[in-house]
């Protein structure tokens, strides 16, 4: 009979491992998926792991979707860590966009030098400042934050709706909503000839490292990492509470903001409506299977990019809707917090008698 | 035509509350039980598309009702599975519910989304639907709403009345001790969560077969988020969870009242939109400024596992 039994310690061993069993069983649950919708299942996981990265532009297309995840879950993590449950980042992200766009519309047809710092910047401050309500409320007035964060985003979305459709809107764009194409100054230059992988990566690697510098080398994120592992000792020790939520929403925040200025001064190039694709979620996701580990949330953004980009792979040679991606990626991390259980518990044969 | 509008007011803001009561009525029972289950969203999203099509293919809604209420239980004991047995965190699970549910429900009502249902008649309760500006609002209504009024009472007697409801509360607020006394916490807790699924999964069902007798993606809309707001701001109280949602019913219809008055204000459609969304959270912030309200109040092993033999 199999029976669990508590570790003495957490296993650090488990805590890396259950990613990738997470992954397999990812795998295997999306094997029977297209088993059970009649498509050869095979050929489904080809498409899905396979072809997305047979060539260069398929590489290049995987960078350029884990570029956003990648920002995203950075920022999101350093909240994780204290449990500062922001799930806003896709608001943030969006405010970012709007950010950003605000300074590209201000400069006009500009060649300053200058214009996409701004809007990079403008971007950072902007998804701060969203990020900034929901940690005001829950300083001062004690409101939940992941509830506080999760309906800014639907107001996000309606404030992105309301400048496209109307006091941003392209005069000459046959009434869609959209604004203007972005001047050459206020677009990010292409990293790789022929493809559209852009500056925002090496922007997401720089927010790993410096991820990595606080989390780990810095005292202010020791004190994240205290608050959240150890709430009582970090009260003992006169760690701010404040600062704390301070510091994890305005990480989140900032990070997503970056993302979003990214995806509009990139493959977009202008703003419109359909700005939200869910990489705010998605990073929800890559935090946790990336451990809230700046190593490892560059390694599960790329496994979720691969994800999306296979949803779209199967989406136009299997006819299926490329939602199944959404489907894949809910199960990845179901499965990682089934898997995380062996972290502190161990598989045991036969009764507790027996063993005892 | 004054009584005429406030009659029509009165019947938009129950219509668009009744989700919200049948979502956060099963959300409470749950919590009351120690488990947080932030999947309402999902669970509602599964509960929509699984009415949906099970309405489509059967021609009755109530085949539909039945499937949602399967499809959101099924979806709350995957949760369950989790922070239950495997004692996962309950917030990262909910979440993960919740952006699983959405997902799955975009893949499953896919071939459903250009496809429209028959409006289901209301019915009209014999002599008090006459009740002057009053009946035609409230008794002369879908089935579910007034299932969401028996469901009310339901809730509150087997909460404050029967005994099964103290031993509930009772292991939402010392395990241990519910525990010790002899009380199965894991099965009580299982029940809890399922019928929280349960729940949502018929609010759900009432979006996309009687509400707007469709599907489309996103048409939840952040009511199950709404809905676990509700349930912090009646402070665990069936009571108030009522007036919550009829409150936040009436901010929902509010738009559609102002653009169909033909009131003469230059104002973007998106403002009113957001308002719902805004509202939420002042009415938590108003609920959560005094942090001893919502101490006292809320189950004290809400969103901690139990272990019997920790």
């Amino acid at each position: 009979m199999l029976r669990l039994e508590p570790r003495p310690q957490a296993s650090r061993l488990m805590t890396w491992l259950s990613p990738l069993l997470a992954t397999v069983l990812t795998l295997v649950a999306g094997g029977v998926l297209f088993a059970v919708l009649g498509r050869d299942p095979v050929e489904g996981l080809r498409l899905f792991l396979v072809a997305p990265l047979k060539d260069l532009y398929g590489l290049s297309e995987l960078l350029l979707k884990a570029t956003p995840l990648m920002l995203c879950a950075t920022g999101l993590a350093i909240g994780f860590r204290a449990n500062i449950w922001n799930i806003g980042a896709e608001g943030q992200f969006m405010l970012g966009a709007v950010g950003a766009t605000g300074v590209a519309l201000w400069a006009g047809e500009s060649e300053s030098a200058l214009v996409l710092p701004g809007m990079l910047l403008g971007g950072a401050l902007a998804g701060a400042a969203w990020a900034a309500i929901p940690a005001w409320l829950k300083t001062r007035f004690n409101a939940n934050e992941i509830l506080v964060s999760l309906m800014l985003v639907y107001v996000a979305q309606l404030l992105v709706s309301w400048l496209v459709f109307g006091p941003w809107k392209d005069p000459q764009g046959f009434n869609f909503p959209q604004t203007v194409m972005f001047a050459d100054a206020a677009l990010l230059p292409v990293l790789v000839d022929g493809t559209r992988l852009h500056l925002g990566l090496l922007f997401a690697l720089a927010a790993l490292v410096a991820a990595y510098v606080f989390m780990y080398r810095s005292h202010a994120g020791f004190r994240m990492r205290v608050a959240g592992e150890a709430p009582d000792a970090a009260r003992y020790a006169g760690f701010s509470a404040s600062r704390t939520i301070w510091t994890g929403l305005l990480c989140g925040g900032a990070a997503a903001g970056v993302a979003g200025m990214a995806e509009v001064a990139g493959p977009m190039g202008q703003l419109t409506d359909k700005l939200g694709l869910g990489y705010g979620f998605a990073a929800i996701i890559v935090a946790f299977v990336g451990r809230l580990h700046p190593l490892g949330i560059f390694l599960a953004s790329l496994l979720m990019a691969l994800l999306y980009i296979g949803g779209e792979q199967v989406q136009q040679y299997m006819n299926l809707p490329n939602s199944i991606a959404l489907v894949f990626q809910g199960l990845l991390l179901f499965f990682l917090l089934g898997a995380d259980v062996f972290i502190r518990y161990r598989l045991r044969f036969g009764s507790e008698a027996a063993s005892a | 035509m004054e009584g005429n509008l406030f009659t029509a007011v009165l019947f938009a803001t129950v219509v668009a509350g009744t989700p919200l009561i049948l979502t956060a009525l099963g959300l409470l029972v749950s919590e009351r039980a120690g488990v947080l289950n932030l999947g309402a969203e999902g669970m509602m999203a599964v509960g929509a598309v699984a009415a949906f099509a099970a309405t489509h293919h059967s021609g009755s809604p109530w085949l539909g009702v039945l499937a949602g209420l399967v499809a959101g239980a099924a979806m709350a004991l995957v949760f369950g599975f989790l922070a239950i047995t495997l004692q996962a965190n309950q917030v990262a699970s909910g979440l993960a519910l919740a952006i699983f549910g959405v997902g799955l429900a975009a893949f499953i009502g896919k071939p459903y989304e250009s496809l429209a249902l028959p409006a289901v008649p209301p019915i009209r309760l014999p002599f008090i639907a006459d009740i002057p500006l009053l009946g035609e609002a409230l008794y002369n209504q879908q089935a579910l709403v007034y299932g969401s009024w028996a469901l009310f009472w339901a809730v509150l007697w087997f909460l404050y009345r029967s005994r099964a409801g103290l031993v509930l509360r009772a292991v939402g607020e010392s395990p241990a001790a519910a525990h010790a006394i002899g009380h199965p916490v894991v099965r009580i807790r299982y029940l809890a969560v399922a019928f929280g699924g349960a729940m949502a999964g018929v609010g759900g069902a009432f979006l996309s077969v009687f509400y707007t007798p469709m599907w489309v993606e996103g048409m939840v809309a952040g009511r199950g988020w709404i809905a676990l707001a509700l349930v912090v701001f009646a402070t665990w109280r069936p009571l108030r969870v009522m007036l919550g949602a009829y409150l936040f019913g009436g901010v929902m219809v509010s738009q559609l009242f102002v653009q169909g008055a033909g009131l003469q204000i230059d104002f973007p459609s998106q403002f009113l939109s957001s308002l719902p969304y805004l509202a939420t959270i002042v009415v938590l912030v108003a609920i959560s400024r005094n942090p001893a309200t919502i101490r006292l109040n809320s189950p004290l092993s809400l969103g901690k596992p139990y272990r019997a033999d920790a």
